[in-house]
Formats: C-alpha cells, sequence, structure tokens
C-alpha cells in the first residue's frame, strides 16, 4: 500500500487571515434518495439527515447536504473505505451510490476576524447572511468549491485535488496583509 | 447581474455560478420527420425580445438542471421552477400576463 498524502502537505499561510491546509481528510460521497438512505446514514455515519443546503457535524465526523439526491460524509481518512463497505451493505436494496472521494479532494481552513472578508472576496455568495450550519456549493474565482462555518472565525474549504493549489494561491493572494475591505 | 433561485437547493445564484442551457419547452420532431421540421427543433429558436423561457444548470452549485421565465430587456426574473416539466406553471404565467400585456402574441 502506497503512502497517502494530501494535496498540499503543511501548506499554511498567515495574513489577515491564516490559510492551513487540512491534510488528509475522509469523504464519502453518497448519492440516492434522502428519505431512503436516511436510516443508513444515521446509523452508519451517526448523524441526522442534514436539511437543505444544511450541514451536521463538521470535519472527521459530519454529513452535509450536497443536493436533493447527494450527501457529503464526512469521516476520518483511514475509515472512508470500511464506510463505504457498511453503507453499500445497508443500503444493498435501495437505489444508490457510495464512493469513496477522499483522495479527489483538498481541504483548507481559513481562521480569523476577516475570514468571511476572505471567501467574500472571492465567491459570488452573500457572506454577510451566511449562518452556522449552512454549506454553500460555489464557485470560488473560476474553479467549484463548497464551504461551511467550522467556528465564529473559521471557514473550512473543500475543493477538487487537482486545483488545490490553485485554490490556496487563491486564498493566500485573498488572505494578503493588509487587503482586509473591513466589510463584515 | 443576474440572480436566479435554484428551486433544487434554494440558493439564490449568481449568473456566474450557472451554465446557460438555450430555450426552454423545444418538442423533438422526428424520428420519420421532414427535414425541415427537424431542422426547426435543432437551430431554430423564437430569441423575442422580452420574455424567454430558459434551461439553467446549478453548475457550481448543486448540479441540477432548472427552469427560468425572465425578461431579457430589464433582466427582470418572473420565476424559476422544476426542469421535470413540459410547461411553465400557471401562476408564472399568469404573472407575465400581468406584467407584459400581449407578449404572448
Amino acid at each position: 500500500m502506497s503512502n497517502a498524502v494530501s494535496a498540499l502537505p503543511g501548506a499554511a499561510h498567515a495574513g489577515i487571515a491564516s490559510v492551513t491546509e487540512m491534510g488528509l481528510q475522509g469523504m464519502v460521497t453518497l448519492r440516492g434518495d434522502h428519505a431512503e438512505i436516511a436510516a443508513a446514514v444515521k446509523k452508519v455515519a451517526k448523524q441526522d439527515l442534514p436539511g437543505q443546503r444544511r450541514i451536521n457535524g463538521g470535519l472527521g465526523k459530519g454529513v452535509a447536504w450536497m443536493s436533493p439526491d447527494e450527501l457529503l460524509i464526512l469521516c476520518a481518512y483511514e475509515d472512508a473505505a470500511s464506510i463505504v463497505e457498511k453503507l453499500d451493505k445497508e443500503l444493498k436494496d435501495a437505489h444508490h451510490l457510495a464512493a469513496n472521494v477522499s483522495d479527489a479532494r483538498a481541504v483548507f481552513a481559513v481562521e480569523g476576524p476577516a475570514a468571511r472578508e476572505v471567501i467574500a472576496k472571492l465567491c459570488p455568495v452573500d457572506m454577510a447572511v451566511f449562518e452556522d450550519g449552512e454549506i454553500r456549493r460555489t464557485r470560488m474565482a473560476q474553479v467549484p468549491a463548497a464551504f461551511w462555518m467550522a467556528g465564529p472565525d473559521t471557514i473550512h474549504v473543500v475543493c477538487f485535488r487537482s486545483v488545490a493549489r490553485y485554490v490556496f494561491d487563491l486564498l493566500a493572494t485573498s488572505a494578503a496583509e493588509g487587503s482586509g475591505p473591513g466589510f463584515f | 447581474m443576474l440572480l436566479l433561485t435554484c428551486p433544487n437547493c434554494g440558493v439564490a445564484a449568481e449568473e456566474t455560478e450557472l451554465a446557460p442551457g438555450g430555450e426552454a419547452h423545444l418538442k423533438r420532431v422526428g424520428p420519420g420527420s421532414e427535414d425541415a421540421d427537424f431542422e426547426g427543433y435543432l437551430f431554430l429558436r423564437k430569441n423575442p425580445k422580452g420574455v424567454h423561457f430558459e434551461r439553467w444548470r446549478h453548475a457550481n452549485g448543486c448540479g441540477k438542471w432548472f427552469h427560468a421565465a425572465r425578461c431579457t430587456v430589464t433582466l427582470e426574473v418572473f420565476g424559476t421552477y422544476s426542469a421535470q416539466t413540459t410547461e411553465p406553471p400557471k401562476d408564472i404565467l399568469l404573472k407575465i400576463d400581468d406584467k407584459r400585456p400581449g407578449w404572448r402574441g
């Protein structure tokens, strides 16, 4: 078995907010009718089904609503394969797809009082009304990304691994020292 | 700026988060149709100045298709609705009748 590494191990930047790569994170995409998969999610991921655009829990242990027929299960990196296995077992009679996408993603944390501003510069999202427990899939400059509030001043950003360097550079530029608009 | 509310995820998405899908409610003709009819289905679009029914995909979001009714002159959005339909919902049509009398002509 090869040694798994995240996209940009140890990458970090400090400015009006700090940007940190979060290392290896477990992620499982689960597609299917939400009503049919709810019980299995509760049993395997120990989380309730989130409502529209909500996330229950967070990195390492959580479930996020991605679309009307898709959930993202967050877990420890090592557990992703066994979670897929358990979901497939629980849902063997339901039409579904569970896939371990841990290695297809990169995760960043944007931390600091200006975290909302760092994101607002890059995404067409009204960060003034962005709430705790909400997950937003959107466009970050030229690539798709998703983020949620992981604390009052912390935002976790998920993007595709293939654009990890691009997204890190974007966030670092957006968080450059002295570049805060001071809007929020 | 064009803001369309995606009926699948409820986000008031900005235009750059969406991918356009062209005129809505086209009906495929054929097989066995006249060439002229098939050409019409493939290439000929109404493109009136004003009320348009369009398909959009929330590409940088939930990834789902939906329909939008809007005015291309003022960018006013009359409403968005499910992609799983072959005609615009009545309430949106009535709203357009109200705001753009004679648009059907």
